[in-house]
């Protein structure tokens, strides 16, 4: 079986595992809405606010939720020991890897596609015209997310205190991300919009980065 | 044991000389007077922190690619003596900081990227506390390692793109820049004693790390033979429980 074909099985398993209970997506979809709404609280959300914090608001509602959504993906294999039986299936690691990287990807790019529409209206801050852009810089960003995050769940699926050693682990890696992600979010919402691309290459270099080096280390993940 | 006496006296002494050079022997500066002689342990603590550091991200590919466990005990030496070279340069930049920039702390590119290479750091060494089995613990905290060392660049580059402020090097920087020859001698100086401390630390904290290994081997072996010992008692009482029927 190719890696691709492989990655593929495994990411309609993770998918119909989720779609039984549904229980992850909509708990990190209503996480990300109540830290969207307690930023109100933190800071004057009138639209001049709102351009200056907003993209700030929005990245961090949305690291936030990965780095607790992502734990379940290797530490849901543990219970059951199933991690074992993916272990002994004729693929490689890096394809049980890439398949769960794929599934944590459309997990987090639903809650964004739910949470976007929820800030723009509540902070007043229009999309129309910069949709496309956005969504780039949304899919580059969420990349990134899931890549190290995907990484640092198998990692942490071994160590006591799971839950929190994740988010640990987890943000300061992504500080870069959180950086060039915002700035390029912020260009966007400027008046005129107009796109940095220099952030946007740099976040594609931060995701190429990753992604190799998952690539290299991924047998060290899955080991026993 | 006599050479790690002789290395600790000669460390011990090249501290001390440092230390009197930097506040006796270099020339004044211009603007910044005396505050500017903690740039003396400053520099040299940094670039400690970042070899330290560096040595763990060698020790940590090498455990991965061999397997053996001294690998493994350098990664964790070295990530320790990185930290805490990594505080003194976090402590002595501030300092420095509020008298001549007038703020304590700036979120400037290199002090951002030291920052966040010292969470990273010790979240690596939080890490391999919460993992229990010695194997996993070594493999998945030098995978960690390795993934924390590759954020740097990126975090530096972020920043640098972003907003900056530490003062330009002045050893290499172009014309009009650069060091007084005594100061750049005391720098000299400062910088091999400082690294040589790192180095003397780094190794007693390799061998303490490798004792603790062996006591821990040891004491599982222990455990172990207790297990057969207690294993032993109990057959020996079925035997006489058996003999006590057959007395019956």
């Amino acid at each position: 079986m190719t890696t691709a074909r492989a990655a593929g099985v495994i990411l309609a398993k993770e998918l119909r595992l989720e779609l039984r209970t549904r229980e992850l997506l909509n708990a990190t979809v209503v996480f990300g809405i109540v830290v969207v709404v307690l930023f109100s609280f933190a800071f004057d959300p009138t639209v001049a606010e709102s351009r200056r914090y907003g993209p700030g608001l929005l990245w961090i509602a949305f690291l936030f939720a990965g780095s607790l959504m992502l734990h379940p993906s290797f530490a849901r294999e543990q219970s059951n020991d199933t991690l074992d039986a993916l272990r002994l299936a004729p693929i490689s690691s890096f394809a049980i890897l890439l398949g769960k990287m794929l599934a944590n990807f459309i997990f987090l790019s639903v809650a964004e596609i739910i949470l976007v529409p929820v800030f723009s209206v509540l902070y007043n801050v229009s999309l129309s015209g910069i949709v496309g852009r956005l969504i780039l810089v949304l899919v580059l960003g969420t990349i990134g997310i899931v890549v190290t995050g995907t990484v640092f769940a198998a990692i942490v699926a071994h160590s006591r205190m799971r839950e929190l050693m994740l988010p640990l682990l987890l943000l300061p890696i992504l500080a870069p991300l959180l950086i060039a992600s915002v700035e390029a979010t912020a260009s966007l919402f400027a008046d005129p919009p107009a796109l940095d691309r220099a952030w946007v290459t740099f976040l594609a270099a931060f995701d190429v980065v990753f992604m190799t080096a998952s690539w290299l280390l991924c047998d060290f993940l899955v080991e026993e | 044991m006599k050479l790690r006496l002789a290395a600790t006296v000669l460390v011990f002494a090249l501290m001390l000389f440092a230390g009197y050079a930097a506040l006796f022997i270099v020339p004044d500066e211009r603007t910044m007077h005396e505050i500017q002689r903690i740039f003396y342990f400053h520099v040299p603590s940094w670039s400690a922190s970042f070899s330290a550091f560096f040595i763990a991200f060698v020790a940590n590919i090498a455990y991965l690619a061999t397997r053996r466990q001294q690998w493994d005990s350098l990664g964790v030496s070295a990530a320790e003596v990185g930290v805490v070279a990594c505080t003194l340069g976090l402590i002595t930049g501030p300092l420095w900081a509020k008298p001549v920039w007038g703020v304590w702390w700036t979120w400037d590119a290199r002090l951002t990227t030291t920052f966040i290479l010292w969470l990273l750091y010790i979240s690596y060494l939080l890490l391999r506390g919460l993992i229990d089995e010695p194997g996993r613990r070594a493999t998945l905290s030098a995978v960690f390692g390795i993934f924390a060392f590759l954020d740097v660049p990126l975090v530096y580059m972020s920043n640098r793109l972003w907003r900056t402020q530490h003062p330009a090097p002045v050893i290499f920087g172009g014309e009009g820049s650069g060091l007084d020859p005594t100061m750049s001698k005391v720098l000299g100086l400062c910088m091999v004693a400082v690294f040589c401390l790192m180095i003397l630390v780094l190794v007693d904290r390799y061998r303490l790390e490798c004792l603790r290994r062996e006591l821990d081997e040891l004491r599982q072996e222990v455990e172990s033979r207790d297990l057969d010992s207690s294993k032993g008692d109990l057959r020996g009482r079925e035997s006489q429980t058996v003999s006590a029927k057959d007395q019956l």
